[in-house]
């Protein structure tokens, strides 16, 4: 039960971290071009929403495995 | 103008007081019940054959749902309230010369489960001890739901469209951006020009059903409430679907690429299981994700609300409240969004299945 609660969160870090550093380049990319803000923001929406898929895998795994 | 500002303002005030109500969505306990909070959780997110609607004095409210079996004797139709909220295999029910048992939402046959005597055995998947359950359970019911009402509004439109020639207004402005979007910026930059359109009518139907079906679970009373995209047999189907697209339409530089990519030949017999692992695992990514995506967010919204029953006081009801709110409306924004990934991933692997390359 334990381990599975930890399983989940060492797989949140993972995907906090990934997003993070997502948001971070879209930022700077956004910054250095104003006009490309809409295409950057759909594509860190998109990237977004793979991490975060795998990020739930794992979370899947972990409720399935206690 | 200023009265359409205040009704306007008047009814988010509204609402939003009126949002821990969703707490009744959980149904009431008798006092001398420990409160459960996976139960509760469980029994929200899981498929059922009746609503659930309230409690009232210790005695549940209940919209009760067709039970269709198929057994030896035929097709037999009961109401689920014949089970009389019984799911621990108690109550025996006999119709049609059958007798059945519910347990954890499972019907069994009465003499075959009272046989079974491993309560391993005592799962969804023990075929030999149940009959064919074709039953509308709620989730069923939320989803013939929601394919009458994208039905009704979509053939309204369309119908709209013979009838006023110029710029549309109405329902039908509101949802041709929509259409258009799916087009422009989804199958037509991952299909191209060539192909997209007879992959649109399936691109179109998953975008709107998946949101649909995602917004509905977010409602909290009934009719509403059902978590049917946070079924995994229900995106399996999606997920399967679109792998049968997918690997009907490929062309033969898709399948050259599965069987004789492009590296040194000795490499083959490495690359054939990755190849062809890669071939399940996409769309099965696309199931897991869109359910692992709504359940998790239902019962975050589920816990958020049993904190008022855990710590036992109507105090915590402002803060749950205030953290639901903002779980909620962050689920929206899921919920589009899902239904955006899975349309747009659905069509990246089309396209892949049917793209024309010249320099190979």
């Amino acid at each position: 039960m334990v381990l599975a609660g930890i399983g989940a969160g060492l797989a949140v870090i993972g995907a906090g971290i990934g997003i993070g550093k997502i948001g971070g380049s879209a930022m700077d990319a956004m910054a250095r071009q104003p006009e490309a803000a809409g295409k950057i923001q759909t594509a860190m929406i998109i990237a977004a929403a793979l991490i975060e898929g795998v990020a739930l895998f794992a979370v899947v795994v972990a409720l399935i495995a206690q | 103008m200023r009265v359409a500002k205040i009704t306007i303002q008047f009814l988010a005030i509204l609402l939003v007081t009126l949002l821990p109500l969703s707490a009744f969505a959980g149904g009431s306990h008798s006092e001398d019940k420990e409160f459960n909070a996976t139960d509760l959780i469980n029994s929200h997110i899981g498929d059922s054959h009746e609503f659930h609607i309230a409690d009232w004095n210790g005695h549940p409210i209940s919209f009760y749902l067709p039970v269709i079996l198929y057994t030896d004797n035929g097709l037999t139709v009961f109401s689920s309230s014949k089970f009389h909220h019984d799911n621990e295999g108690k109550e025996i029910v006999e119709v049609n010369g059958e007798r059945f048992v519910r347990y954890k939402e499972v019907i069994y046959y009465a003499d075959k489960f009272a046989a079974i005597t491993d309560e391993a055995d005592k799962s969804g998947l023990n075929f030999d001890a149940r009959p064919l359950n074709f039953s509308i359970t709620k989730l069923v019911f939320s989803m013939l739901m929601s394919a009458i009402v994208l039905l009704l509004l979509f053939t309204a439109v369309a119908r709209s469209y013979n009838k006023n020639k110029m710029a549309p207004k109405g329902l039908a402005g509101f949802l041709e951006p929509l259409v258009l979007f799916v087009r422009d910026d989804i199958a037509i930059p991952n299909i191209g020009q060539k192909n997209y359109a007879k992959y649109m009518p399936y691109l179109l139907t998953i975008f709107f059903f998946i949101w649909i079906n995602n917004l509905i679970g977010l409602i909290p009373f009934f009719p509403f409430s059902a978590n049917l995209t946070g079924n995994i047999y229900f995106t399996f189907v999606l997920a399967f679907i679109t792998f049968l697209i997918t690997t009907f339409s490929a062309n033969k530089y898709y399948w050259g690429h599965i069987f004789a990519p492009p590296v040194p030949k000795a490499l083959y017999p490495i690359m054939w299981p990755v190849e062809i692992i890669g071939m399940f695992t996409k769309p099965f990514a696309l199931m897991i994700r869109l359910f692992a995506n709504i359940t998790a967010g239902h019962i975050i919204i589920l816990s958020l609300i049993s904190l008022i029953y855990i710590f036992k006081t109507a105090w915590i009801s402002p803060v749950s409240g205030a953290f639901v709110l903002f779980m909620s409306v962050l689920e929206m924004l899921v919920a589009a969004l899902q239904a955006y990934v899975f349309t747009l991933l659905s069509a990246l692997f089309i396209g892949q299945a049917v793209e024309e390359h010249d320099h190979h």
